[in-house]
């Protein structure tokens, strides 16, 4: 019965760590984007995976010679 | 200021920036953070081809301003680019940086270089000649 318990505990466990590790990861993905701001002051923010994305692998890019 | 003095007094001021490269349009490299040379072209190159596509991403009818500057934030970082005149810093932080103190730092970097840009004084203009009369002459 002990035995029991203690292994649903650490399946709880296990779960709600495999849980938040997956939201912060969805959350950081939601923060990747890219603002461009123009010489008169007009700044565009692209947040969408399809306009984004292009721009954000070359960042990756960037950051990997970089480093 | 040369572009190492500029490079290293934006590390000294500003403790976000990781890694800084200093280059004109074309990718000549002018200066960088960097200690391999051909990184540092490399680094130049993927920037212009960065900002070359957020510029695509300005509306064709819109005739507004030129491309001033830019964050892209992803998971391991933020990559800046920012412009002054021909030239331009391309510049890499740790993941959510105070990003406009970062982008001032870096335009203050790209101003501190352009003004030690030799610059030709034009001749200064001669005044005329005037002879004045003296007026201490006894009576």
């Amino acid at each position: 019965m002990r035995s029991r318990n203690v292994l649903t505990g650490m399946l709880l466990g296990a779960g709600s760590v495999a849980g938040t590790l997956l939201f912060r990861r969805r959350l950081a993905r939601q923060r990747e984007r890219v603002d461009v701001y123009f010489g008169d002051g007009s700044m565009v923010s692209l947040t969408k995976p399809d306009e984004a994305e292009p721009l954000l692998r070359r960042a990756r890019q960037i950051l990997e010679l970089a480093s | 200021m040369d572009a190492a003095a500029a490079l290293e007094r934006l590390r000294d001021i500003s403790s976000q920036v990781r890694a800084a490269v200093i280059f004109e349009r074309g990718g000549k490299v002018v200066g960088s953070t960097l200690a391999d040379a051909e990184r540092a072209k490399r680094v130049a190159q993927e920037a212009e081809e960065l900002l070359a596509a957020a510029e695509q991403r300005r509306d064709a009818t819109d005739d507004g301003g030129k491309f001033a500057q830019l964050e892209a934030a992803v998971q391991g970082g933020s990559v800046f680019v920012v412009r002054d005149g021909d030239r331009l810093i391309a510049a890499t932080t740790p993941p959510e940086p105070t990003v406009g103190l970062v982008f001032y730092d870096l335009k203050s970097c790209l101003r501190e270089l352009e003004t030690t840009a030799p610059k030709k004084r034009a001749p200064a203009k001669r005044k005329p000649a005037t002879r004045t009369k003296k007026t201490d002459a006894k009576p």
